[in-house]
């Protein structure tokens, strides 16, 4: 893989890591538990599917075929997308979505401070800004997480067999290949082992807080960074993408 | 607590938030109290929550916030229905923020409504029992992409004639409330009506689909005003409180003559044959209303009455865990916080 096609590849994994999570998101508004919540989960919906296009702009501008965010959001296919697979479950219950939210929370926080001082600077721009939103996303997440895990017997209950079900997922956040080597060579993205650490520990501080137990590693077999992904998310797209697709060439 | 009381005629959005139940009886305490409530508010003061004022006025505004209350609330849904297949990123974020503003003029007129002494969990117990209504307006479906134009352009046009008056309600912290709502609602009118312009610029498919909108939500928006005023009940003493500026035909027609011309520029029909220009009277004229569709959808035989209550109510109750967690949490916290 040459170097620019590394760089695109990099950004869509960004790019549609937000804008993946960004739909599910947007999926909850006018369901929440509390209007409070409804305006919460809408307010980190805007934020991912803002990031999404600026991440995606960029891309479809370096990769120079003059493909555009909302081409590369509504006209590529389920294995043409490169998010986390963790971002495209399902929202499942409120605790579901809250430790979705929160492990990808957490992982941002590291990856988004790594990429602030990325040597592409229009991506270290994108990062900085982001890191921003971030902060509010995981004081979110984390509190919410806190209440659930510490909050009646049911929720806690029901909140730690989020975390059994979500776990498997986080293998793919420090599981390198190609791209994220060539990214860290070039110092556009950090190695991914070095992040671990600091992720690992304000896991481990949240849960203490939610009074939630950490689950055992599990293997992984799916790696949504390089397009092998779950079930759920053509249906995702499938709804997404339906409306572009129906009138090719249209503007909306 | 304060209880909306009668369920016979239930609202249209904000204008005919008055319309619902008894007419309010204007007896108060004291021939003198009443005297001077009503000197304040013919002398153009406002009236704070401390103040005293008529039991009457107290339970006609509660039941007009909390009913608009509900109808921010309620009216996330229809347009909800389309954040995920929004057609482009840029529509998408734009709806999604849209949506997100009706829930927050939902919070402020629920505080609004707080400051009369009545508590916000039990508006919603009163709007997922089906005893307080909403407005009627979102019991219509949203088919196509063109219809979160139509709302924009049409619903929340009416809905800016009906509250821009309401600014200067007589009620304080309605009327403060008002001012940034609308300030927002005329800005989801620009983004609703520069959907129905892309959609009508567009392939002829897209101007289909604006002109089917149009077809849809044309008549729904003109009923968004109540009754015509020989049938509104409630006009007169509202407008007495200076609660209600105009009467509903009144502010019909201001909307119809604003709206008329703007779809002419979009290319799109008005769906009535018997729209015309009255030179004389310098408005346009409309045929008749259906004034039968208008009560079927108040008694709750509208296409959507049923999903938009169920839509709330399972929200609600799957809720009911998390919102039993935050408070055994926020108990464990405080009960820390105190040893």
């Amino acid at each position: 893989m040459s170097a620019p096609d590394a760089r695109v590849r990099y950004l869509l994994r960004l790019g549609d890591t937000s804008l993946v999570l960004g739909q599910r998101l947007g999926e909850w508004v006018g369901h929440a538990p509390a209007l409070e919540e409804d305006l919460g989960l809408a307010n980190l919906a805007l934020d991912f599917v803002g990031q999404a296009r600026l991440l995606l702009s960029y891309a479809g501008e370096l990769e120079g075929s003059g493909r555009d965010e909302d081409a590369l959001a509504f006209l590529r296919d389920a294995h043409e997308f490169a998010n986390l697979a963790l971002a495209e479950q399902p929202n499942g219950d409120f605790g579901d979505t809250i430790v979705r939210q929160w492990l990808i929370d957490t992982w941002q926080l590291q990856l988004y401070a790594a990429l602030s001082t990325s040597t592409d600077e229009r991506l270290a721009a994108i990062a900085a800004k982001s890191l921003k939103e971030t902060r509010y996303h995981h004081r979110f997440s984390s509190g919410w997480l806190a209440r659930l895990g510490d909050g009646t017997p049911e929720s806690h209950a029901r909140v730690q067999a989020s975390l059994e079900n979500l776990w498997r997922f986080t293998g793919e956040l420090f599981a390198p290949d190609a791209v994220d080597e060539a990214m860290a060579a070039a110092g556009i993205g950090p190695q991914l082992a070095g992040l671990e650490p600091a992720w690992s520990a304000l896991i481990d501080a949240d849960l203490k807080e939610a009074t939630l137990r950490r689950p055992a590693p599990q293997p992984f077999p799916w790696h949504g960074k390089r397009g092998v992904h779950t079930e759920h998310l053509s249906h995702l797209l499938a709804e997404m993408q339906q409306l572009p697709r129906s009138l090719p060439g249209a503007r909306w | 607590m304060y209880h909306i009381s009668g369920k016979s005629q239930p609202p249209m959005y904000t204008q005919a938030l008055d319309q619902q139940g008894r007419e309010p009886s204007a007896a108060p305490e004291s021939p003198e109290q009443a005297a001077r409530f009503q000197a304040r508010v013919d002398a153009e003061e406002k009236i704070e929550p401390k103040d005293w004022m008529p039991e009457a006025y107290r339970q006609t505004l509660i039941r007009q916030i909390s009913q608009h209350a509900h109808s921010e609330i309620v009216g996330m849904l229809p347009e909800g229905n389309w954040i995920t297949r929004a057609p482009s990123l840029r529509r998408k974020a734009v709806l999604i923020a849209k949506v997100q503003d009706e829930g927050g003029h939902g919070m402020y007129l629920y505080s609004a409504a707080e400051t009369l002494g009545v508590e916000r969990a039990t508006l919603v117990e009163q709007l997922l029992s089906g005893a307080a209504k909403y407005s009627s307006i979102f019991n219509y479906p949203t088919l196509t992409w063109a219809d979160v134009g139509a709302i924009g352009w049409l619903v929340d046009g009416a809905a800016i004639m009906n509250q821009v008056p309401i600014c200067r309600c007589s009620y304080g912290p309605y009327a403060r409330a008002m001012v940034r709502i609308c300030k927002e609602e005329s800005f989801h009118q620009r983004q609703g009506f520069e959907i129905m312009l892309t959609l009508a610029r567009g392939s002829e498919a897209q101007r289909a689909m604006a002109q089917d909108a149009l077809n849809r939500w044309w008549w729904p928006s003109i009923m968004m005003f109540g009754p015509s005023d020989v049938a509104s009940r409630h006009t007169a003493q509202s407008m007495r409180w200076k609660i209600k500026r105009f009467t509903n035909d009144e502010l019909r027609q201001k909307f119809i003559d604003v709206t008329v011309p703007q779809a002419q520029f979009l290319g799109l029909t008005i769906p009535d044959p018997q729209l015309r220009w009255d030179e004389a009277a310098g408005h346009f004229e409309i045929g008749p209303i259906d004034w039968e569709e208008f009560q079927a959808v108040l008694r709750g035989h509208g296409p959507c009455n049923r999903e938009r209550l169920e839509a709330r109510r399972a929200g609600h109750a799957a809720g009911e865990w998390v919102r039993e967690a935050a408070a055994a949490h926020a108990a464990k916290r405080a009960a820390q916080a105190a040893a």
